[in-house]
This record gives C-alpha cells, structure tokens and sequence, in this order.
C-alpha cells in the first residue's frame, strides 16, 4: 500500500512510498515534485500524516527526525528535534507558540 | 544629626550574622558600618571546614550573599585586622594604619588554635587548623608527605583527620585524655568512636600526651616524641589541642578579661565600656562561659544587634547540644549528656559490631535530660527538641534499632509547636508550620529561606523536610510527580515496574501503567527516550535488545539516538568516535584526519579528549562510518544519555609526579561502561595524583590516585551549575574501585529522575552522599549483589552500535535524507568557508520556503 501526498495548490496525489517504510511512532522525509520537503509520520494504530520539514524556529529541515506523541486530548504532534517546539500532525499549528504554524498536507493510503 | 559608626573587628561566622542582624533592623541604613578583617576573604562556613576536602570549594563555604556588603552600604576591609583601640578617643587602628572613629564597637574576633608548648612546635610542617589559609598550606605540603598526624582528638582534631586522611596521608590520631571527643562523648561513646575510626584506617592513640616534634637536618618535622615513652614517625603534624579566645585587643586597651580569657561581657553582651560589645568565641558570657559553639554565637550576635539597636535582648547561657559527622560517623552529644543532674539515670543502648552506641539520660520520673549517640546520629533531630519532656514512648524504646522490639513511630508529629527545631537559628516547629500554612512555602528550600531554619549546621534539615511534607499533605495539596502526561509514575517507578515485570515495549507499558487518558496513545517526546533508556539499561537483565534501535525501541530515541550521530542547527549530524583515556595513535589519528579531508568535515578537539567531526548529511552517516569502524574505531555514544569519555592525565608512566597508572585505568573504565544508558549523560576522569590534571572532580564520577590506591568521587559536574564531586572512599584496589562505580552507576540509573545528571540526584535523594554510601558501600538495602549483576549484564552483552549497524542492511535503510529518493543529498544541508575549514550555509535556511532543483532535475550520484 502506497502513501500519497495532495500536492499543495493543485489536485494531484502524489505517491512517496510504501507505507511499510514507514515505522510507527517515527517520521521520513520525502522530496516533493516541486523541491519542497515533507514530514511524512505514521503513530502506533497505523495512520499517516505529513507536514511541511522545515522548522520555522531554527529554518533547518528537519521536522522528520522529531520524536511524536500524542496529547491529553489524543491530538498527534511532532516534537522538533532541535528546540523541542510541538506542532499538531493535522493542521500543522505549533502547540507551544500561537503564531506560528507549518504547511499540512492532506495523506491518503492507495 | 551626625551618623553613628559601627565598627565590627572579625568577619567570621559569628560577624556576619551580626551584620545581618544590623540590617534586618535597618541599622546599616541608619549607620555608618565599617568591618576589620584579618582574613583575605568573607566570612565563611568554618564548621564544615573539612567538606572542603570532601568536595566544596572556597567559594562554596562562603557565607556571604552576592552583593549583600554593596546592598547595606557596608564599608569591607579585608586582611586589615584591628591592631589597637583607643577607648578614650573612640578610634580602632588597622594594621595598613587606617584609623576608624566609632560609637559603637564590636568585637568579633574569635579565637586561635592552642598550640602547646612542646619543643619543636615550630619546625617545618607543622600546623594548625583554622582557616581555609591553614587548609591550603596542609594540602601543599601534603604533597610531599606520605604521614600525618594530629595532635588533639576532640571534635576538631578529628576533622583535621578526616582532612588529612582525604588527602591520601597515612593518618594518626594523638589524644591526651583516655577516649576521643572526652567533652562530648562518655567512655562508651569513645570506644564506639574509636572503633569505627580505626576501621577506617586512621591510628588512634589514647591516653598519651606529645612531648617533642622532632626534626630532620633541614629543620621539618620527622616524628613526634610520646609521654609513654614511645615515638611516631610522621612528615606532617597539625596541631587541633582545643582554643582560647582572642582577647588581645581588648586586654590591651585595658578592657577586662576571665582569668582563663574571654572578654567580659553582661547579658546584653555589653563591656564593662558601653561603648564596646564582644560576641562569639571571643566573649566570657554572663554565666561564667566561653561558648565555641556557632549556635550560641549567633544568639550573642542578635543580642548584640538588639541592643545597639535600643532593644531588649539577653544571652545568659546556651544548649551546647551537638551533632557532627566526623569522619563519616555521626556524633551527637545534647542536654545533659554525662548526666550530671542528682538521681539521673541511663538507658544505654550499645553495639560494636555495627559501631552504634546511645544513651540518653533521664530523671527519676521519666524526663529526657540529654544523650549521647555515636555511630546513629539519625533521632538526634527529635530526640533534642524533646529534651526536658517526658518523651511519648519509654526511653528504652527510643534508642533501640528500628525493627528491633516494638515499632517506634515517633515522627516530628510528636513534637509541640513551640520545640526549638533549628538550634542555630531558634526556629520553632510552629514557625515553620506556619511557613508552609501561611506564606506559601512549598519546598524545603523555600522553608529555609523564609525561616533560616536549617540554614546553619544543617542537622536538622531531615526533620525540615519531614515537617514540611506533612504540614504539605495536611493542607491537602497534591503535588503530581509523575514524569509527564502520559505517566504518573515517576521514572524511578517506571524503572521498577520494566524491572519487576521484565517489561520490553514502550506500548505495553502505557497501556497498563500510563494515565487512563494517555493509555493506546502515542506517548509523547518527555517519556517515550526516558522509557527507552530505562530498557536499554536493564536490556540484558529484561531480556530486550541491547540494540537500541530495534523493535519498538527504535521509536522511542531521540533523533541523535536515531542516527547515532549528534543533529546539529542545520539539520547535519556530528561524529565522535571513541578514543578510550584519550590515548590514541598516531595510525588513528591519521585515519581521523583522512575521513574528515574526504568528507569536508569540521573538525574540533572535544574537552572531553576526543576529536568531533562536524557536518556529515545523514546518508553519509554509513560510509564515514565504515571506515572508522575499519580502522578500529567504536561508537563514542556522544549521541546518547549514556557513558560519554573517562578522561585523563598521562600518570605515573610519564608524570614525575603521578603515583598510580591513571591512563590504563581510564581506558579500562571507558571500555567497561561504554554504551551503557543512564538518565542523563555521564562524564569521567582519571586523574594520576592529588593535582588533579584531569579534573576528575567535576565528573560523574571522578577518581584520583593515591599512594595507597584510587580515591573515588562522585557527583561532580561543569556546565552551568558547577559542583565539586564529593568524596565516596578512599584508598581503593582496582577490583574495589571498579565494583562500586559499578554499584554507584547502577544505583543512580535505577533511582535518577529523567536527565537528572549525578550532582542533582546527589542532591535530592533523601539523605543525600551518606544514604548512597550506605548503600552502595555498607549494601544497607541488600542490593548491591544485583547492582553488580545488572553492570555485569551490560558488560558482558556491550556491542558497538555502529559496527551492528553497518552489518544489517535494513537498519542502514533509514540513513537517507529522502525516503523517496534515496540517493539524493539533502540541498538544505551546505557549507560555506570559515578559517580554513567549513561552517554551516545559515543564510540557505533563512528564507521561507528553500529554492531547490526540482525532484525531476536531480541525479542520483
């Protein structure tokens, strides 16, 4: 079973890899058709999300490497593996700052 | 109106605390404030002289505030001791000739070691015991010396022993009387005392008195000649006789004096000129006595505060009441101790095996009069504020060990609020109460703050701290120690329930102990690496993996664990290969000097003796990798919580000075504890002799050769909260040295908070450096057997993490940048030029999105 990425502004999935790549509780990074990097993570029951792969705090690429977890409300985050910063797995918003946020794609499994 | 002056001569213990009584009662603002100290430094903490040895700096002992002189305006001049007074022109003279005119004078000066008069007194390497000063010199000549010995074995003599004993010298105590410690302790008392200072290697001789020190050609101390006849040959002498006070000052500008010294003074601490007080050591109180005591220091110098500040204030006598440790064993001496009151009576409780001996006095109808404990000083802080009551349960039953007879629940609930817990600062159990019920103080620190209650000696900080979480849980607040929102454990529980229940997976173990919320969820960054270490550290003896990226495991570390590599800010990894002790050869170094040309590596020595290599892209992790591991090189674990480097000087084979072969037993540690997961990092030296080169005191663990073997340190740390590691034994072989890291290690794994380093852990756990010692050295809770088994585990099933790696192609699958395009490099990743070498392209990760070539436009080299 493959993975997909709705490519931002356009209709297009596009495939990133085998969803057996993929070890629960952990992220890979992908490179998109268009040079930009996603996050792709799977948790522990087996679904997928993807974000953008740049930190905003620290401008490195980097977010796949982050550890994730899930929150008292049962919300799937990415911990940045550099200053620690939580950004939710669905819309990408950063937990621990307000203003800030990362791109989220949409994932389906084909 | 002019401003008053007052001029205090001496800065010790007991001048600083009447400083500080000044300016709680807004004197320094009113007066001028000027001090004469004869010391080059502040006044610092000289009853815990000796912990300097053990681990405490200079700095450390000082009692002084930061800032606290510049505050309350108070005009400082150390090493300008007052050499006269002039009472009829009110003027003090210092030594550098400034001259002082004053209303109000205040002597603090203290005393000064008895020295007695035996020929040779004065010979080369001998000394007295006093100041840091006088420690500082013991410890140079030391240097040179391999015996010692001390005159005098009171309470001070013996902690010139323990000094000179932690320095690595063959040690000798020579004492007059028939027992040590004769004023605190009974014959009883002394022979416990006796016992279990010999057991630790110091010669005790009773009952004979030092008739000559005589010397060498060049005029240093050789031996020291005996009353019975005998002689005892020694390089070093300390003279710790007892000590007069320093009244000098005072009998020159006619003042009066005791006969047997003392500066007179009234109840108000007063002179016979009103114009002059005289506190602390130096001052014959009303009642007839010099008290050499702190405690009753500081109350003379509140009652000498009160009084210049026209308040009322008595000092009339004080409880001599004492507990020490000396050498490691708890001495305590308190009320009437050698029953001295008519038709007392003792309960005597004695074991020399264990060295424990009590005894406590009471009066016909049951009061508590005084005791003396040797050995198990631990019901000192209860037993003292019950002095003068009839205690609430027999006297017998106070004394006898713990699970010995019937059960003795006498905790600090039985005590009335107005028992005295802090003797040095007369803090009431009801003050302290109230600082918990009323201000708000949640922690024994916060307690001592606001009340200054266990801010002196320090002997009742344990009854503090059981104060305080009782008045805590009677107030009903609940204080959440678990280790985050998925466990309510803490990670010392967590430890004993994957240990007790041999549990290997991170989702077996939320979903049966985690929080009802948190169970069947993910986990969080907090405790998934804290699990992750706990299984990597008990792996062998669980029956998990010893490869932490196994399985499940490899979902829990942390990205540096992930790929065994330290992330750095632009998203590239650093390499440190394993160079045990620090030694390497020069093949090595080439090898190292190779890989980083062919990569474009940063390099930088470490201060840890190894060589980083900066600025390797995650898919090139492998291949430098392979050709480390090629040339003989391991993992260094600088990625992990985990052993780090045991550093080290080049030892006896190289140093004219070393005494013990310090690089191959740093090598030996490195590769014994390599790899081995702990709650945070841990850093180790080994250091060939007493001037310390490797700096092993600020490690984890810390070891210094002596002549006689290893001393072992434990807890010290760099960084940001520097900490002197504390003295855990003395005089090890190899085999002992290496056993009780592996206990001490194995402890702390198993007791420590999450990235709670040793130094923090030392200070937390209850009962602090003894209760691990007791532990670890006196196995006082049965377990070191199975701290040794679970070292002796990770021993035996240690394999390098990177050369395991290399081995398996599907743990190599994950050191790609891009999981779709395996080959390509990471673009974000790029160096630009810096002194000959690279740093990283930060400009390339400023902008919002990074331009990149496309997917399509890339080649797969």
């Amino acid at each position: 079973m493959n993975v997909e990425v709705l490519l931002p502004g356009t209709a297009d999935w596009f495939a990133v890899c085998d969803h057996d790549a993929l070890t629960p509780g952990r992220g890979v990074a992908a490179l998109l058709p268009d040079g930009r990097q996603a996050a792709l993570f799977t948790d522990r029951h087996g679904r997928a999300y993807a974000i953008d792969n740049r930190d905003p705090f620290t401008g490195a690429y980097v977010l796949s490497r982050g550890l994730i977890g899930s929150t008292a409300e049962g919300r799937a985050f990415v911990a940045s593996p550099l200053l620690k910063q939580r950004f939710d797995l669905e819309n990408g918003r950063c937990l621990d700052d307000e203003a800030v946020s990362v791109p989220a794609f949409p994932v389906r499994m084909r | 109106m002019t401003t008053p002056t007052i001029v205090l001569v001496g800065h010790g213990m007991v001048g600083q605390r009447f400083l500080e009584a000044l300016a709680d009662r807004g004197l320094t603002s009113r007066a001028r404030v000027v001090v004469l100290c004869e010391e080059p430094r502040l006044a610092y903490d000289r009853v815990h002289l000796s912990s300097y040895f053990a681990g405490t700096g200079p700095e450390a002992l000082s009692l002084v505030e930061a800032g606290f002189m510049a505050e309350h305006g108070i005009e400082l001049h150390l090493g300008d001791p007052a050499v006269a007074v002039d009472r009829e022109a009110r003027t003090v003279t210092a030594r550098s000739g400034l001259t002082v005119g004053y209303d109000t004078l205040v002597l603090a000066t203290g005393s000064y070691p008895f020295v007695p008069p035996v020929p040779g007194r004065d010979a080369g390497g001998c000394f007295v015991y006093r100041t840091i000063e006088d420690l500082l010199a013991i410890e140079e000549y030391a240097m040179t010396s391999r015996t010692g010995a001390v005159v005098g074995g009171g309470l001070l003599g013996l902690e010139a022993a323990g000094a000179l004993k932690g320095l690595g010298l063959d040690t000798h105590v020579v004492e007059f009387a028939p027992r040590l410690m004769p004023v605190q302790v009974d014959e009883g008392g002394g022979e416990a005392l006796r016992r279990t200072v010999e057991e630790m290697g110091v010669t005790v001789h009773t009952g004979v008195g030092t008739q000559e020190i005589l010397t060498a050609g060049d005029g240093s101390v050789r031996a020291m000649a005996l009353s019975d006849g005998s002689s005892l040959e020694t390089d070093l002498v300390v003279f710790s006789a007892g000590v007069r006070p320093r009244d000098q000052l005072a009998r020159e500008c006619g003042l009066p004096v005791g006969e047997r010294g003392g500066i007179v003074v009234d109840a108000a601490c007063r002179t016979e000129d009103p114009h002059v007080y005289a506190i602390g050591e130096c001052a014959l109180a009303s009642d007839g006595r010099v008290y050499g005591l702190v405690a009753p220091g500081y109350e003379m110098a509140e009652t000498a505060a009160k009084a210049i500040a026209g308040q009322e204030g008595s000092f009339t006598g004080a409880d001599t009441s004492t507990k020490l440790k000396l050498l490691g064993v708890d001495v305590a001496s308190f009320g009437d101790a050698h029953g001295a009151t008519a038709g007392c009576l003792d309960v005597v409780y004695s074991d020399s095996r264990s060295g424990v001996y009590k005894k406590l006095v009471v009066s016909r109808d049951g009061v508590l009069l005084g005791g003396i404990l040797v050995g198990d000083a631990e019901q000192y802080g209860m037993l003292r504020p019950l002095t003068g009551s009839v205690p609430p349960v027999p006297a017998e039953h106070l004394v006898l060990p713990a699970g010995a007879g019937a059960p003795v629940a006498l905790g600090p609930s039985a005590l009335p609020d107005e028992a005295v817990i802090c003797s040095c600062h007369n803090v009431t159990k009801g003050t302290i109460r109230g600082a918990v019920t009323e201000h708000g103080c949640a922690t024994v620190p916060e307690v001592k703050k606001c009340t200054r209650a266990g801010t002196g000696c320090g002997s009742c900080v344990k009854v503090l701290g059981q104060l305080v979480t009782a008045e805590l849980e009677a107030s009903g607040v609940e204080v959440d120690k678990g280790l985050c929102g998925c466990f309510a454990h803490t990670r010392q529980e967590l430890f004993e329930i994957v240990r007790a229940l041999r549990i290997t997976g991170f989702r077996e173990l939320l979903d049966r102990h985690g929080r009802e919320g948190a169970r069947g969820g993910d986990g969080c960054e907090v405790c998934k690496p804290a699990v992750g270490s706990i299984i990597a550290s008990l792996a062998p003896s669980i029956g998990a993996s010893g490869y932490v990226l196994d399985g499940e495991q490899a979902a829990l570390q942390d990205t540096n664990d992930h790929f065994l590599a330290n992330l750095q800010r632009n998203g590239s990894y650093s390499i440190v290969p394993r160079i045990p002790g620090g030694e390497i050869t020069p093949e090595k170094l080439i090898v190292i000097g190779e890989v980083a040309r062919d990569f474009g590596l940063y390099t930088k020595i470490t201060g840890g003796q190894r060589i980083d290599l900066f600025g390797a892209r995650v898919d090139q992790l492998p291949v430098i990798w392979a050709r480390l591991v090629e040339a003989g090189f391991e993992s260094g674990h600088a990625y992990g919580k985990a052993l780090r480097t045991v550093k080290s000087c080049v030892g006896q084979t190289w140093c004219r000075y070393g005494v013990q072969d310090s690089v191959r037993m740093a090598i030996d540690l490195e590769l014994r504890y390599r790899g081995l997961r702990s709650p945070h990092k841990l850093k180790s030296a080994v250091s060939g002799c007493q001037r310390e080169c490797a700096e092993a005191r600020s490690k984890d663990f810390g070891v210094i050769a002596t002549v006689g073997g290893w001393n072992l340190y434990v807890g010290g740390n760099g960084g940001a909260t520097p900490r002197h590691a504390d003295l855990l034994a003395q005089d090890l072989s190899d085999a002992e040295l290496v056993r009780l890291i592996d206990r001490f290690l194995m402890f702390y794994i198993r007791t420590a908070d999450r990235l709670e380093r040793t130094s923090a852990w030392l200070e937390r756990i209850e009962g602090g450096l003894g209760h691990v010692r007791d532990v670890v050295v006196h196995d006082s809770l049965g377990i070191c057997e199975e701290l040794e088994r679970q070292m002796a585990g990770h021993v035996a099933g240690y394999r390098d993490e990177w050369a395991e790696t290399l081995d398996d192609p599907e743990r190599l699958r994950r050191f790609v940048s891009f999981v779709n395009a395996p080959g390509v490099p990471d673009p974000s990743v790029r160096f630009v030029p810096e002194r000959d070498q690279v740093k990283p392209d930060l400009g390339l990760l400023a902008g919002p999105v990074l331009a990149v070539r496309t997917l399509e436009g890339t080649t797969t080299a």
